[in-house]
Order: structure tokens, then C-alpha cells, then sequence
């Protein structure tokens, strides 16, 4: 073979070009970054963390029984022993609302995880695909976007039984539309992509391309929405909860410790509700800012 | 008129502060027009935004005077400043569409200049508003006034802009890139106006571009700027003739200009001689009454109105033609990405328009038409490294095991010359260079015979078009490939071409062998498109081989 | 060309209106589908305690009830013709005039908030983009998370605590308007409009003083997506090619922010307007029943405790016109203010 390509020329232009290439930067250092320069973020990592340890050793850590009444310490404000004070039959506030971390956590988790899944197979297909496919699901979310979506969440509850299940569910259901759009239009955006025709001409089935080319790339903008959903999830399950749906008590679940407590608000003994309200806004909270510095992270302009 | 000295501007960014100019120096006598010239990231529009101060956020100058007039425009407050802007100062942007505002009409746009700067009244603001849109040469100015840009072409577009910049008599008129993103009969119709508006009002202008052919036959004089400073000056003639920066010389020889070859747009010290090929007659592509029909919002549009080509064996085919000539579309349906409606595509005697473009992907002869794309960075998948990009056609066509794969990959960097320590790189720790070789790369993995290769210079700077071009052309030496090279530069076409055809509205108006469509065109549009491209001057005799 | 556009536009409208079709036609469907898997039998119900079984059938008969659902579905369409939205169980009224009385209370409580929110938030998100990662763009942020984060069943108890309980300059959170007034003469069913009218500014006063608490309950839960949105549309226009083509041309800082960048900004916060909305009907439900709000949220919740079916659907119903309704004028309000549209859209 005649090797006749000019060394000098190119090794001289691959010189400068990587030199004018920007520096391996990793995603690391890249958080580290963010976390610096937005203190915010840092916060809510630190909230978050905290938040995962109640949920995972909140049974060990209570200091009374969340269940247990005493109707001789029925009523009590916050004190040394009972840092929350008790509620209307003598049980610890503290511990119940400890232990409700779990049982909120998780009624979110499963749910959020459940419409990521399911919303991003609908959007996937349909930004991909488009076409009448495309259209009928637009139809679909947009009637199920039609409904205040509480509404639709008290509803499907009210209907198919007040089991936690059908709160994650509920939940789910509520929560497809927003992953089916965000899929749909990073898929959209990105079907007829250079990379994506380069995958096909390099043999990918149309089924692979998606799956393999176009949805690990849409899934930055999913985990913002993953974290800004999972406050709306707690919320919603909370507020089911609140009215009545959903969890019984005497399992200790913040919308129903807010709601009991509600009763005795007018008297002033506060923190039967306040303290699990509390609670419930700083993990809502704190999954909203990291939603909020996720997407700092991944938005392309705030990179440059 | 204008004095600059020492001017240096910075931004801060995440990495720190970055200098963007370093040491600007920059006069400019009454009725000149001067040329900036650069490469992306030499820093020229940041430069001409500084004298404006509308650097972006984050920008800031950080040491140098600039005096206009006796003015310091550095000290003047902002209030004063913005007495100058649209006043005394003007300047068109790049993108024109994107330089207006969506929502408004250009007549209101215009409408808002004037008034701001006291040269209208509420009651003849109209009426001056379409004198200024008059004077831009554009038709039936009254209908326009009520337009909003969306309704109007690129060119259009670039006119209502300069009627905007023009419509207070400025004295000074910053033109930065003013025709990039226009097709280039376009950007000859706008350069010619801008000039001859300029003449006639005695203004003085400054024309930033990439292009030094453009700079050469539109200004006085030429200043070349790289990593933030001017490297040299002088008469376009003079610099083309004798540059004496290294950088300047570089410009000059990769500026690909009529009669020269493809190896004159290195650097004299790289320029071996070109690679001998075989050239036969059997058609490798022969393409027949092709056409393309989309359905449109009112009705259907047939992009590509039946046209017929062939490659022969080893042959280079220039597809030439503006934006909307259907070029790309043909490109698409050649590669098998997209289904045309009617028509036959045989290739090495088997006819592979009927088979659906879906069922293509899995069809034997997949590797052996293949692509290279337009946006390197685009047709790159962001989460893939360079090796895993390369990887992907050998390991789904190839069926190559591991070890023969990374081997493969290695040996395909060196063909095109990309380092091996880069192929662990993404796209974004790559440079727009190294980019197009991955590309490259990618496309003549599985040794196809046919590849077509759709603008796959547009998007890098000239030093490195230059660099690429020859690239390509030793690989179709080694390799034997047939090139179908999609462009919309006759220049460039010509430099690889054997045979070239040019379309426009979905049909081919000419096809003939290159060098006698280049010294002989016989369809009136080709002869447009050859007198609309910059010439630039002569340079020295010397640097020809 | 003027002309042209608009018939371009009411075409794009008009194509909107048919696009609800379908989807006021599903929630049709959702809601009667829904509302028949309610637990609990409607016939044993209205047949009261003392019924037997064969009276039970008997008023099964003649609710329809025994026939398949299919034939009860068309039925149930027919009576929507009829503009007939069936018998609350619980108030034992048509549900379509309990709708219609309790609309008002709940349309003036959601607009409050809204206006609240939008007064606040919109200055706010423009206020943050102007200077991006300053001290006041990390306030904004924080202070509009905290409030979108704030459970508003749980903010509405705490407002009641503070205001009512601890320092009494609230009036009882008891309904719209305290006993002491008189009702306004009913016109639009705004009790702020109808005393107005009235020109009755007592009562005005104390419905105002009862719609506050409310009000800022559900404001401050808005105030996050309104204000974010306002903020990265800002953002985005500010940073757009035409805002440096207009500060180049010398136009005044006030005009380039207003006139150019906020009114681009304005298209998307108009469309976030719609979300917003409906999320505030949805947290109304729960604000309404905190604050013993006479609206259709609470007149929801206590339907479906008791599975009164055809409160329940009647109220799904009326959400969903509603919203349809609402973005509808979303999109001629968008159509008003963007040129484009009918031009690029599918």
C-alpha cells in the first residue's frame, strides 16, 4: 500500500486542534463544581442524605413505640422527653413521625418509578415513531391532563379501594404525562439526529437505535424530573392521606398526623400538627432543590 | 475616526477568567472599510462587540482605550453610550433571522431605532420606517412593514437588519459574519448592498468574517487575527501576495481558489504529491427518474422531481446546489435512510430502491454504502467515546470479535490521522477536527465502496477544511472508494471531483466533467453560482505546484 | 397580509376547539367509568334504610341501574345532552344546580390566588433573571421552592394558627363570609363583585377579610412554577441574537427588557399559567375542606366519602369543561400575542 498522507500537515493541525480542545473535565469534578458554587444544592444533598437514613434505621432510631398510647401523657407540648410532645391519646409525635419516613419514601418511590417506566416506554414510542401512534397518545395524556390531577388521584382511590397500592397507583397514573412529554420530546428532538442516522447506516434496527442511541440521552432531563416529582409524589400521597384517602391511621403517616392534629389547632396545641407538616415540607423540600441543582448540572448552557 | 489601542477583553467563566483578546490595536480613517479575519475562537466578534460594549454577561474589557471621534468610548457613561449605538456606531449580526425580534413587525423594529433616536415622529416614524426598508433594496416596502421575520427569507431578513443599522445614518458599521447561514447568491446579493450603502454614505465599516476571500474582495484593507491578536495587516493584494505571518500564510494557501490543486491548500512542506488511482468505466451507481414527494401542510411538495446520475467505479460525482435544491434529500435516499417514491437505484447491478429503507439496515450490502454527515458534532452520540463510536459499525456489521476490534479501531485512527489516545475521548473533549476524522473514521470502517459524504466540511475553519479535504482524498486512493460529494461550494466541489452535477428545485440543471463545467458552464444558474463565490486574489507564483 | 394571518390564526384556533373533542369525550368516559367502580350501592341508597330487598331492585329498576353498562353509558349521555348531571345523594338536590351555586366560591378563591401569585412571582422571576446567581436570583429560587414545597393543606393550618389562634386578626376559617353579614344579592356569585355592586363595602370587607387566608394558602403554592418559569424565559430571551441586535441599535434598557425580551418571556409563563390552574383546582380540594370553603372541592370530597356517584361525576365533569374551557382562552391569548402560530404549527 502507498502511504502518501502529508505527516508534517496533519501532525501539526492534530497538535493544535488538541490543544484547543477542552481538558478532560470528569462528571466529578463537574459536582464538585456545582456543589461549590451553589451552596443551595449542598444543603439539599445534605438534607437528602439525611432524609435516606430516617427512612432506612428511622424503627431503630425512634425512641418510643409509634403505636404505643399512654392516655396519662395524652396532649403534651414539647419537652425533654418527648421532643415533639405527644398527641391526643399519649403517643410520642418524634417517633411517629420518624417512623413515617419509610412509609412516605417508599408510596413515592414506587410510584415515580412506576410512571418513569411507563412513561418513558409511551413517550419513547411515540416521539420515535410518531405518526398516529404519536397522536393518540397525545390524546390520552391530554385527558388525563384534562383532570386537576388531585382530583384524578382522589378519584381512582376512592374507586378501586384505600389500599397504599392503589396510592402508588393513583400516584403513578398522574405522573405518566410528565415523563410521556419529556420523553417524547427528547426523542423527538433527537430522531433525526446525525449520530441517529449514523447508528442506522451502521446496521441498528430502528427498536435498537431508540433504546440504545436516543434514550440514554434523554435520561439527564428524566432525573430532574424524577427528583422534582418525587416532592409532588410525597405531597399527593400526603394529601390523600389528609382527606381521608389512602392510608388508615393509626399508621403513622404525616398527612394523617397533619389532619388529626388539624382538630386540636384551634385549641393551640400546635404541635400535633405542626411537626409532622414541618417534616413533610422539608423533604418535599429538599427533593426540589436537588431537582433544582440536577438540573444546573445537566442543562447544557450552565456547562459551557 | 476610530482609535483602538491595547485592547484586551476577558469573561468569566467556570474555568476562571479567560482571555478572549489579548492586545487589539485598530484605527480607522473616514470611509474605510476594514476586514477582520480569523478562525473560530480568535476572538474578532468578541472584539467588535467590545467596541460597542454589548458584550455578553460574564464579559468585560479589561484594559485598552478606544476613542470614535475624539470620544473615549471606554469612559463615556452607558446612557451617553447608548446615545452612539444605532447612532453613530451600527452593526449587523450573524444569523439574521435570530437577530430580530420574533414577535414584532420589521416595521415596528425599524419604527423603534428611529424614534429612540429622535428621527421620527409618531406621525412620520411610518413613513420613514419604509423609506429605510426602501433603501435596502427590498420590494414593495409598504406590504413588508407589516411582516413579522418569520415570514420573511434569510437574505430578507439580513436586509430589514441593516435597514435597522442603517436607518440613523450612522457613521461606523460593525458587520460581524454577516452572511453565514445565506446561500451563497444570497450573501453576493448582500454583500453587494452593504458596499455600494456604504460608498454612498461616506460611512466607514468594519467586516468581520472567516472568510478571507469575502474580506479580500469587499475591503481595503485586512487585518488577521488569531488567539485574540492581530497576527498582520495589510492590502488584501499585498497579503495575499506576500503574506509574512506563518498564520496569514496558512489562511492564504487553504483559501481554495480557481485553478489551484487540492494539495496547494497545505502548507508547501506537506504538499506530496497526490496519490495515483484507477479510474474505470463500470458503473458502480447508476440512479434513474428519482423522485421524493412529501406531504406538506398544503398539499404534497416533491423535493427531488426526477433525476437520473451514475458513478462509475472510483469516481468522484459533485452534487452542487443551494439550500432547498433537494440535494440533501437525494443524499438520504442514495444512502438508503429514506425511501424515495419513485424511481430505481441500482448499485453494482442490483436495484435497491424498492427495498425499505427499515429493512436496508440489515441488508448485505449495508457496509457498503455508507456516509459521512454534515455536523460532526451531531451525527456523534454525546455518551459514546470515539472508540465506542467506531466500534459500533464493526461489532453490528462487521461481526468483529474483541481483540481484531480494538486492533481495527487503531488502525482506523491512523488512517485518518487521529491520535490513539483521543479514542477514549467524548465528543465534547474533541475538537471540531478531530470530530470530523471520528466521523470519518467511522464511515470507511467497513471499507465501503460507495460514500457519500454530505458537507462534511461546512461546519470546520478553513486551515482545517483543508487538511480534511486531503484527508479524503488519499482515502480514496488507498481504499478505492467512489465519492458522491454533497456541497454547496463549487470551489470545493471542484477540488475533488471528477464529474459534477448541479441542482436546483429537485432537478439537475447541469452535469458535466468538472473542469469543463468550471471553465465553461452552460446552464445560467451554474454561471451564477461561479460568479456569486469570492474570487480572491493571486497569490504568490511560488506556492503554486 | 394582515387578513391572511388572521384566518391563518382562526384556523389554528378553530383546529384547537376540535382537538377538545376527543379529550372532553374521554374524560366522558374516565368519569363514568370511575364513578361505577365506587364502592357501595347507589339503589340501597336512595331506597333508604327501611327497604327490603325487592324495594332496593325496585329503585335499581328505575335508576337504570340493572341494565348493562354499555346501555347505562348511553343513557348517561343522553342526560349530558339534556344538560341533566343526575341527584346528589347526599344533598338530595340536582347536581347540576349544587355545581352551580358552589362554583362561584371556588372560582373566586383559585383566581384570588392566582392573581396573588402572579403579582408577586412574575416581578420576582424577572427580578432573578436579570441578575442570574445573585444574591437575589438564590432568594427567589429558595423562597419559591419552600412555598411549592409547602403542603397546602398543612400551610392552611398553619396560617389559621397564627392569624386566628395566636394573634386573632384573622376571623373564624368558617366558609365565606362570617355570620354577622348578609349574603350580597347573588349576580355573578363573586361575593367580592356582588357586594360591589351592591356598593355593600362592609360585607365586601369581611368576604375579602374571609378569602385572605385561603387565598395566600394556595398563592404561595404557585408561586414556584410561575416564578421559575418566568425566570429561564427571561433567561432564554434575554440571551437571544435580537436582544443584542436592539441593545446595538441604542434602544433604552427599559424597551429592550420590556418590550422585547418580556414580552417573548411572556409565551411560555402564559402556557404555565394553564398547569398552574389546574394544579390550584386540584389543591383547592384540600385548601376548601382546611378552611370550610363552600366550593366544589369540598362538595367532592364529601361525595365521594359516601360514593355518591353522580355528585362526584358531575363534579369530574365541571373540572374537566373547566380546564378545556381555560386553555382554550390560553391559546387565544397565546394566538394574540405570538404571530407564529397557526404558521408552524402541525
Amino acid at each position: 500500500m502507498n502511504q502518501s498522507t502529508p505527516p508534517t500537515a496533519l501532525d501539526e493541525s492534530v497538535l493544535s486542534e488538541a490543544q484547543s480542545a477542552s481538558n478532560d473535565t470528569g462528571f466529578g469534578a463537574h459536582l464538585l463544581y456545582v456543589l461549590r458554587a451553589n451552596p443551595v444544592t449542598l444543603l439539599a444533598f445534605v438534607l437528602f442524605l439525611l432524609i435516606v437514613a430516617c427512612a432506612l434505621f428511622g424503627h431503630a432510631l425512634a425512641p418510643y413505640d409509634p403505636l404505643a398510647t399512654s392516655a396519662g401523657d395524652a396532649l403534651q407540648p414539647p419537652s425533654a422527653q418527648h421532643w415533639f410532645g405527644t398527641d391526643s391519646v399519649g403517643r410520642d409525635v418524634f417517633s411517629r413521625v420518624l417512623v413515617a419516613t419509610r412509609l412516605d419514601l417508599s408510596i413515592s418511590i414506587a410510584a415515580v418509578a412506576l410512571s418513569f417506566v411507563i412513561g418513558s416506554i409511551l413517550g419513547g414510542i411515540a416521539g420515535f415513531w410518531g405518526g398516529w401512534l404519536d397522536s393518540v397518545l397525545n390524546r390520552i395524556l391530554d385527558t388525563i391532563m384534562a383532570f386537576p390531577l388531585f382530583v384524578l388521584a382522589m378519584g381512582i382511590v376512592a374507586a378501586l379501594g384505600n389500599t397504599i397500592e392503589n396510592i402508588i397507583y393513583a400516584t403513578a397514573i398522574i405522573n405518566i404525562p410528565f415523563y410521556a412529554r419529556l420523553v417524547r420530546a427528547e426523542v423527538n428532538i433527537r430522531r433525526d439526529a446525525g449520530f441517529v442516522r449514523a447508528a442506522r447506516l451502521a446496521g441498528n434496527s430502528k427498536l435498537r437505535v431508540l433504546v440504545i442511541h436516543i434514550f440514554p440521552n434523554a435520561l439527564p432531563p428524566m432525573m430532574v424530573q424524577v427528583s422534582l416529582n418525587m416532592g409532588w409524589a410525597i405531597l399527593n400521597a400526603a394529601g390523600l392521606s389528609f382527606i381521608g384517602l389512602g392510608v388508615r391511621p393509626p399508621t403513622p403517616e404525616w398527612g394523617i398526623m397533619v389532619a388529626e392534629g388539624a382538630n386540636f389547632i384551634v385549641s393551640g396545641e400546635w404541635w400535633l400538627a405542626v411537626f409532622p407538616g414541618l417534616w413533610l415540607m422539608i423533604a418535599v423540600f429538599t427533593f426540589n432543590l436537588l431537582g433544582d441543582g440536577l438540573r444546573d448540572m445537566v442543562d447544557p448552557r450552565k456547562r459551557t | 475616526m476610530l482609535s483602538v489601542r491595547n485592547l484586551a477583553v476577558g469573561f468569566q467563566t467556570r474555568r476562571g477568567f479567560v482571555s478572549a483578546v489579548r492586545k487589539l490595536d485598530l484605527s480607522l480613517d473616514k470611509g474605510e472599510i476594514l476586514g477582520i479575519v480569523g478562525e473560530s475562537g480568535s476572538g474578532k466578534s468578541v472584539s467588535s462587540y467590545a467596541l460597542l460594549r454589548v458584550l455578553d454577561a460574564g464579559g468585560s474589557i479589561t484594559a485598552g482605550e478606544i476613542h470614535y471621534s475624539g470620544m473615549d468610548l471606554r469612559a463615556i457613561s452607558e446612557k451617553d453610550m447608548r446615545d452612539i449605538r444605532g447612532r453613530e456606531i451600527s452593526m449587523i449580526f450573524q444569523n439574521p433571522r435570530a437577530a430580530l425580534n420574533p414577535i414584532r413587525t420589521v416595521g415596528s423594529q425599524i419604527e423603534d431605532v428611529l424614534r429612540r433616536h429622535a428621527q421620527a415622529s409618531s406621525q412620520n416614524a411610518r413613513e420613514k420606517a419604509i423609506e429605510a426598508l426602501q433603501a435596502v433594496k427590498i420590494n414593495d416596502a409598504e406590504k413588508r412593514y407589516h411582516a413579522y421575520p418569520f415570514e420573511l427569507s434569510g437574505g430578507m431578513c439580513q436586509r430589514v437588519v441593516i435597514a435597522i443599522a442603517l436607518a440613523c445614518n450612522p457613521q461606523l458599521l460593525i458587520a460581524d459574519e454577516p452572511t453565514t447561514g445565506l446561500d451563497i447568491t444570497t450573501q453576493k446579493a448582500v454583500m453587494d448592498l452593504v458596499r455600494d450603502l456604504i460608498r454612498e454614505r461616506g460611512m466607514s465599516s468594519i467586516l468581520i468574517t472567516h472568510d478571507l476571500g469575502l474580506a479580500a474582495q469587499y475591503c481595503d484593507r485586512i487585518m488577521v487575527m488569531k488567539d485574540g491578536e492581530i497576527v498582520e495587516q495589510g492590502e488584501p493584494t499585498s497579503l495575499f501576495s506576500q503574506p509574512s505571518h506563518r498564520y496569514t500564510r496558512k489562511l492564504v494557501d487553504a483559501t481554495p481558489r480557481e485553478g489551484d490543486s487540492i494539495r496547494a491548500l497545505l502548507p508547501p512542506e506537506a504538499r506530496t504529491p497526490e496519490p495515483a488511482r484507477s479510474l474505470s468505466t463500470d458503473i458502480l451507481l447508476d440512479v434513474q427518474d428519482l423522485t421524493k414527494t412529501y406531504q406538506g401542510k398544503s398539499g404534497p411538495v416533491q423535493a427531488v422531481k426526477g433525476i437520473s446520475l451514475q458513478i462509475a467505479k472510483g469516481q468522484s460525482v459533485g452534487l452542487v446546489g443551494e439550500s432547498g435544491s433537494g440535494k440533501s434529500t437525494t443524499a438520504e435516499m442514495l444512502v438508503r435512510l429514506l425511501d424515495p417514491s419513485s424511481g430505481s437505484i441500482v448499485f453494482n447491478g442490483q436495484d435497491i430502491a424498492g427495498i425499505a429503507a427499515d429493512d436496508f439496515a440489515r441488508h448485505p450490502l449495508r457496509s457498503d454504502i455508507q456516509m459521512v454527515f454534515q455536523d460532526a458534532t451531531d451525527s456523534l452520540n454525546p455518551r459514546h467515546t470515539a472508540r465506542q463510536t467506531l466500534a459500533e459499525p464493526l461489532k453490528r456489521l462487521g461481526r468483529l470479535r474483541k481483540r481484531e476490534l480494538g486492533s481495527r479501531i487503531e488502525e482506523l485512527a491512523d488512517l485518518v490521522g487521529l491520535p490513539n489516545h483521543l479514542l477514549n475521548r467524548f465528543p465534547h473533549q474533541l475538537s471540531g477536527g478531530q470530530k470530523a476524522r471520528v466521523g470519518i473514521a467511522r464511515a470507511i470502517a467497513l471499507e465501503p465502496s460507495l460514500l457519500i459524504l454530505d458537507e462534511p466540511t461546512a461546519a470546520l475553519d478553513v486551515s482545517i477544511q483543508a487538511v480534511v479535504l486531503n484527508l479524503l482524498v488519499d482515502l480514496r486512493a488507498r481504499l478505492g472508494m467512489s465519492y458522491l460529494f454533497v456541497s454547496h461550494d463549487l470551489h470545493v466541489v471542484r477540488l475533488l471531483c471528477d464529474h459534477v452535477v448541479v441542482m436546483k428545485g429537485g432537478e439537475i440543471v447541469e452535469s458535466a466533467d468538472a473542469d469543463s463545467l468550471m471553465s465553461n458552464p452552460q446552464h445560467p444558474y451554474t454561471r451564477e453560482l461561479l460568479s456569486a463565490a469570492p474570487s480572491p486574489p493571486e497569490r504568490r507564483i511560488s506556492a503554486r505546484v | 397580509m394582515v387578513t391572511a394571518i388572521t384566518s391563518r390564526q382562526c384556523r389554528a384556533v378553530l383546529g384547537r376547539l376540535a382537538q377538545t373533542v376527543p379529550v372532553l369525550f374521554g374524560v366522558v368516559v374516565i368519569s363514568f367509568l370511575l364513578t361505577r367502580a365506587l364502592p357501595g350501592d347507589p339503589a340501597a341508597y336512595f331506597a333508604g334504610a327501611a327497604a327490603d330487598a325487592d324495594s332496593i331492585e325496585q329503585v335499581r329498576e328505575s335508576l337504570g341501574l340493572d341494565k348493562p353498562l354499555p346501555q347505562q353509558f348511553l343513557i348517561y349521555l343522553g342526560d349530558l345532552a339534556r344538560g341533566d348531571l343526575g341527584q346528589s345523594i347526599s344533598t338530595g338536590q340536582p347536581v347540576a344546580s349544587d355545581l352551580a351555586s358552589r362554583l362561584p366560591a371556588s372560582l373566586e378563591l383559585t383566581l384570588m390566588a392566582l392573581l396573588l401569585s402572579c403579582c408577586l412571582s412574575i416581578p420576582l422571576g424577572v427580578m432573578a433573571a436579570m441578575r442570574p446567581g445573585s444574591a437575589i436570583d438564590h432568594l427567589c429560587r429558595v423562597v419559591v421552592t419552600a412555598g411549592v414545597s409547602l403542603p397546602t393543606f398543612f400551610t392552611g393550618i398553619l396560617l389559621i394558627y397564627i392569624f386566628y389562634y395566636l394573634l386573632g386578626i384573622a376571623p373564624s376559617p368558617l366558609g365565606r363570609l362570617d355570620f354577622i353579614y348578609l349574603e350580597p344579592d347573588r349576580i355573578t356569585g363573586f361575593y367580592l363583585i356582588d357586594a360591589a355592586i351592591a356598593r355593600d363595602w362592609e360585607t365586601w370587607t369581611g368576604a375579602l377579610k374571609q378569602l385572605i387566608l385561603p387565598a395566600i394558602t394556595l398563592a404561595l403554592f404557585t408561586l414556584a412554577p410561575i416564578a421559575r418559569m418566568t425566570r429561564a424565559a427571561m433567561l432564554t430571551a434575554l440571551s437571544s441574537d435580537f436582544i443584542r441586535t436592539a441593545r446595538a441599535a441604542g434602544l433604552t434598557e427599559r424597551k429592550v427588557l420590556f418590550v422585547y425580551a418580556f414580552r417573548n418571556a411572556l409565551l411560555p409563563v402564559v402556557t404555565t399559567l394553564g398547569m398552574v390552574f389546574s394544579f390550584t383546582l386540584g389543591a383547592n380540594v384540600l385548601v376548601e375542606k382546611v378552611f370550610a370553603w363552600p366550593g366544589i372541592g369540598s362538595y367532592a370530597v364529601e361525595a365521594l366519602v359516601v360514593s355518591d356517584y353522580a355528585a362526584v361525576q358531575g363534579f369530574v365533569l365541571a373540572m374537566a369543561v373547566l380546564f378545556v374551557l381555560l386553555n382554550l382562552c390560553i391559546d387565544l391569548l397565546y394566538t394574540a400575542i405570538d404571530p407564529r402560530i397557526g404558521f408552524d404549527a402541525q
